[in-house]
This record gives C-alpha cells, sequence and structure tokens, in this order.
C-alpha cells in the first residue's frame, strides 16, 4: 500500500505551490485560489495522519479547516469586490494609499 | 498505488497550472480538477466522508463563489504587471522556484521525520480498523462531543462570516 | 454460471441504456401529457400514436448545424453540456432499484440492483447535485451573450440556495433511518402497520417530503420553478447560443435529473422497492411505477402552475421553505430521541 510519506510529499509539494502562488501572482482573485490550494494541502496531510493514527481526528480537523476556508474566502472575496469598486482593478500592487 | 500517483499527480499538476496560468476563470476550474482528485486521494485514505464533504463544500459552493465573482468583476483578462505582458518576469519567477524547491525539501525532511515514527504503511497502521474509521456515526460522536466547542465555535463564525460579506460587499448607500 | 463481475458490467450498460430510454420516455410523455392537459391531441403522426416522437426529435437535433459564437470561450463552451449530462448520469450510480437478484438463479452469487453501493451514498448524489450547477454556470458564461449570463446566473443562484432546503428534507429522513447508505434507508421501510399502511418515510415525513419535491423542481429547473429558462422572457436562458448535439446534452441533462430526482425521492420516503402482492426480486416493478408516479407529477405541475417571478421564488426558497425544513428537521430529531424509534 501507500506509505505516510508519500501523502506528505504530496502535501508539501501543493503547500509549497500554493505558497509561491500567493508570492508571486498579480491578480487578487488567484491569490485567494492559491490560499485555497495551501489548505487543501493541510487537509490531506491531517487525513492521512489520522489514518496513521486509526482516529477520526484527522477527518474531524478538516471539516474544521473546510469550514474556516469557506468563511475566509467569502469574506476575502467580499473584500476584492468591495476594493475593484474603489480603483477598477484587481492588481494588488495598485492599492497604496497607506504606503509612506 | 496506482491510484494514489494518478490522483496525485493530477492534484499537483492542477493546482501548478492553478497557479501559474493567466486566465482566472480557467484558474477557477482548475482548482475544481484538484479538488476532485484530492477527494479520489481521500476516499483511498478511508475516509469517503470527508471526500464527499470536499466536493459538496469546496468544489460545490466556494468554487461556485469564486466563479460569480469573476464573473461579475469581469476578471478573465490579468492586469497587467507593470512592464510585463501579465505573464510573470523572468527573474520573480526564477527566484520563486528557488524558494518553492527549498520549502518542498525542509517540508519532506521535516515531515519525513515525524512520519519515521509512525512508518507503518497506511494499511496496517496502529488501530486501524478502516470500518470504524468510515463510520460516520463514530464521527459524529467524536464530532459532537469531544469538539464540540470548536463546533460552536465555527458556527458563531460563519454567522460572523455571512454578516461581514453581505455588509463589505453592499454598495454605499 | 455468469460470474459476478460480468453481471456488474451488465448492470452498468443496463443502468445507462435504461437512463437513455427513460429520457426518451421523458421526452414522448411530457409533450402527450400536456397536449391533454391543453385538450389538445399532441404528437400523433410519427409512429403509431406518435411513439416514435422522441426519435424523431433526436434525429433533427443531430442534423442540425453545430454553432459557436466567434467570441465563446472555446474549451469551456465544450466543456459545459459534457459537464450536464456526466453529472446527470453520474448521480444514477448510486441509487439502488432493486434488492439483491440473482436473476432466476443465473447469477453465481446474488448482485445488488446498484452500480455502486457506496456507505455515504445520500451523500454522493448530493454532490453531483453541486456539480451540475457548473455545467449551467459554464454553458452561460462562455457563451459570451448577455441573455445566457444572466439566465446562468439566476440559475445557479436558485440551485444553491434550493439545495440548502433538499439537505435539510434529506437530513430528517437520515435522522430517521440512522445510515447514510440508500439501501439501509430503504430496507428500514419495509413491512406495515396494522399490516394494511407501508411503512414508508412519507407517512412519518408528509412535511418532509413535500419539501424534498418542491426543492427537487427547483433543483432540476422545471416549472414553476423554471424562470432561467424561461421561454418567453429570456429566449432560452443559458443555452440561448446552443444548437444540435450540444443542445440535444443538456436536454438529456435536464431530463435525466428528474428522473434521477425521482429515484431519490421514491428511494427516501416512498420505500424503494418494497410493495404488495410481488415477490422482492421483483421489486423493481414496483420502483419504476412510483417513479413514473413522481415524474407525471412533475409534468403536471410544469403545465399547471404560473412559473415563478426570480425574486418570488428566492424569497420563497430562503424566507418560507428554509425555515419550514429546519423546524421539520428539529421536531424529527426530537421524535426520535423521546420516542425511541
Amino acid at each position: 500500500m501507500v506509505p505516510l510519506g508519500h501523502y506528505l510529499i504530496l502535501s508539501a509539494v501543493l503547500f509549497a505551490t500554493g505558497t509561491i502562488g500567493v508570492f508571486l501572482r498579480r491578480n487578487v482573485i488567484t491569490v485567494l485560489l492559491s490560499i485555497e490550494v495551501m489548505l487543501n494541502a493541510v487537509n490531506l496531510a491531517f487525513i492521512a495522519f489520522g489514518r496513521t493514527q486509526g482516529a477520526v481526528d484527522g477527518q474531524v480537523i478538516m471539516f474544521f479547516v473546510v469550514t474556516v476556508a469557506a468563511a475566509e474566502a467569502a469574506i476575502g472575496l467580499a473584500l476584492v469586490i468591495a476594493l475593484f469598486r474603489h480603483r477598477e482593478s484587481l492588481n494588488p500592487d495598485v492599492f497604496t494609499s497607506l504606503k509612506w | 498505488m496506482l491510484l494514489f500517483y494518478l490522483f496525485g499527480a493530477i492534484a499537483a499538476g492542477a493546482s501548478l497550472l492553478v497557479v501559474l496560468g493567466r486566465n482566472p476563470m480557467h484558474s477557477v476550474l482548475l482548482l475544481i480538477v484538484s479538488f476532485a482528485a484530492l477527494a479520489g486521494l481521500y476516499i483511498g485514505l478511508d475516509a469517503p466522508f470527508a471526500a464527499v464533504v470536499q466536493i459538496i463544500i469546496y468544489a460545490g459552493a466556494i468554487m461556485v463563489l469564486f466563479l460569480f465573482v469573476v464573473m461579475l468583476l469581469n476578471a478573465h483578462r490579468e492586469d497587467d504587471a507593470p512592464g510585463g505582458a501579465g505573464r510573470l518576469a523572468h527573474g520573480p519567477l526564477r527566484l520563486g522556484a528557488a524558494v518553492a524547491v527549498l520549502l518542498v525539501a525542509e517540508l519532506a525532511w521535516a515531515l519525513s521525520r515525524a512520519a519515521r515514527g509512525g512508518e507503518a504503511m497506511l494499511s496496517t497502521g496502529p488501530g486501524a480498523d478502516p470500518a470504524a474509521l468510515q463510520s460516520v456515526r463514530s464521527l459524529g460522536n467524536v464530532l459532537f462531543t469531544e469538539y464540540s466547542l470548536a463546533f460552536e465555535v465555527t458556527s458563531i463564525l460563519i454567522i460572523v462570516a455571512m454578516v461581514g460579506a453581505v455588509v463589505l460587499a453592499r454598495r454605499e448607500a | 454460471m455468469i460470474p459476478t463481475y460480468v453481471a456488474q458490467l451488465g448492470l452498468v450498460l443496463a443502468v445507462f441504456v435504461m437512463l437513455l430510454l427513460s429520457a426518451a420516455v421523458m421526452v414522448y410523455s411530457e409533450r402527450k401529457v400536456a397536449a391533454f392537459i391543453q385538450q389538445r391531441y399532441g404528437p400523433y403522426l410519427v409512429g403509431p400514436r406518435g411513439l416514435l416522437q422522441p426519435i424523431a426529435d433526436v434525429v433533427k437535433l443531430m442534423f442540425k448545424e453545430s454553432l459557436r459564437p466567434v467570441a465563446a470561450d472555446k474549451v469551456i463552451f465544450i466543456l459545459a453540456p459534457i459537464l450536464s449530462a456526466t453529472a446527470a448520469f453520474a448521480a444514477f450510480a448510486v441509487v439502488p432499484f432493486g434488492a439483491e437478484t440473482t436473476f432466476f438463479g443465473l447469477l453465481e452469487a446474488p448482485v445488488k440492483l446498484q452500480v455502486a453501493d457506496v456507505n455515504v451514498a445520500v451523500l454522493v448524489v448530493f454532490a453531483i447535485t453541486s456539480i451540475s450547477v457548473y455545467g449551467i454556470v459554464l454553458a452561460g458564461w462562455s457563451s459570451n451573450s448577455k441573455y445566457s449570463l444572466l439566465g446562468a446566473l439566476r440559475s445557479a443562484s436558485q440551485m444553491i440556495s434550493y439545495e440548502l432546503s433538499y439537505g435539510m428534507a434529506l437530513a430528517s429522513v437520515l435522522v430517521l433511518a440512522g445510515s447514510l447508505s440508500l439501501t439501509d434507508i430503504v430496507n428500514a421501510q419495509q413491512g406495515a402497520w396494522f399490516g394494511v399502511i407501508p411503512r414508508w418515510f412519507v407517512f412519518v415525513q408528509p412535511l418532509g417530503f413535500v419539501i424534498f419535491m418542491i426543492a427537487g423542481v427547483a433543483e432540476t429547473n422545471r416549472a414553476p420553478f423554471d424562470f432561467p429558462e424561461a421561454e418567453q422572457e429570456l429566449v432560452a436562458g443559458y443555452h440561448t447560443e446552443y444548437s444540435s448535439t450540444a443542445f440535444m446534452m443538456f436536454f438529456l441533462a435536464e431530463y435525466i435529473n428528474m428522473v434521477t430526482a425521482a429515484a431519490v425521492a421514491a428511494d427516501l420516503f416512498l420505500g424503494g422497492w418494497h410493495g404488495p402482492f410481488l415477490p422482492e426480486s421483483l421489486g423493481w416493478i414496483w420502483f419504476l411505477v412510483k417513479i413514473a408516479a413522481i415524474l407525471f407529477f412533475y409534468i403536471w405541475m410544469r403545465w399547471t402552475l404560473p412559473r415563478l417571478r426570480y425574486d418570488q421564488l428566492m424569497q420563497f426558497g430562503w424566507k418560507v421553505l428554509l425555515p419550514l425544513a429546519a423546524l421539520n428537521l428539529i421536531v424529527t430529531a426530537a421524535g426520535v430521541i423521546y420516542v425511541g424509534h
């Protein structure tokens, strides 16, 4: 069967992909999508570990992560809409009015 | 084993395309593909309920929200980075790839140290009884007894998020 | 003796063919029933009593010119009808339509009349219904036309809103049956009270059944909730720009969604394949009868009731149906605890 390490490496790869997306993309929606990728990587790690322990706790924590991700996506997108109405742009570099 | 590689490759490939793609609409759809592949992986990990919940909530609701926003904001054209044609410039791309490789290496090293303790193959993990794991009843039991506080707090969080989203996205009256 | 895996492959094929045939039957019966409600004859030229009309429709649709708007997003434009049709067929994979049977002794071991017996079957149906929203949204978006986009957005928000009531009505049945597997839920409805009234959940949960049916009609975009494809207002809604084979796929997807919704309702509330006078192995006949009754009810509703306006539809879904569904769930849960079924 599949050793635990394989799942963890896949989780690490997904997490790194998401992190790069958050750092490098110039479109706020793609940044939010990358955050979702990272959260999914974490979910995979939780469920893999839960399976190793033989307990359902991994799945329970995964539900909480999914719920929090849903709430965060909703608020994040509401913010994106509000920002877009203000400056007509989705490029995070445009929103610089608080810089000194 | 083959299924793991198949779903794993689809998940990793789709996530990479999400991050690197130009068109946010395509990124959203590729992320849905990635979620489906992850759901397949969860089924392989004896967590069918988690897989179905992932599809219902993540792929079925959150991604529809993203789609709505992408469509309403007409975001299907990537904003131009100053000087670039919307693509990632070479300097940041190379640096980003280097950082990514470093991150993966470090995470893999750290996690493999953790995994060595429970290095058993997943099918014969300690106390692993697939039937018990798959039972939604045991899941509900644990959720409402040990994690009841987290459950209640999460429900408050959802209400706050709902109210917040409505307030934030409202037009200035 | 036919080995089991051959029987299972045959089952998959049989379900697929049955779904296609049921779509054809639905096309014909919708037009005939509509005609009789409106006191006219309906199709009667093609074949005896117009029975070959669906075949004529399919042939016509396949020979039409396949159009694609120039500014449409190519990949998504082609993907959307495929996604719709696939989701519609896939949802039926976990619906059981009969008891275990050996086909009169031809098989080595009894095989369940269900393509995949998953122990979270109810949720799988729900998940695939959530996916079918995408077919509609992507179709509307990729057509690059304002009618399509409006229709798609309205349809998607309607489907998402009614999914909540759908889920809660479903949850009330789960509380009664104590299991997520459709086979277990059907088997919990065996037997009869006083030997006469069958133990179907519709008698224990009448409000739940009504909520489920209304939400099902809204989920499948059928009248009186079919504002997104309102023929009079929006040209044809999200499938305005589609023609020929792609249109046929949407058409097919809609009818098969209806059949799946009826099948799930029959399993959850009407006792699945249990019925009097027939041995258990022929229970699928009763299943077909129940589905036919529910589908007749769908068609009847379409041609009798006026269409709800979009804001009325959303208000009804959120302000009336959802509180009722929640109340139903609470009362059911309380009942189960205190009476201890």
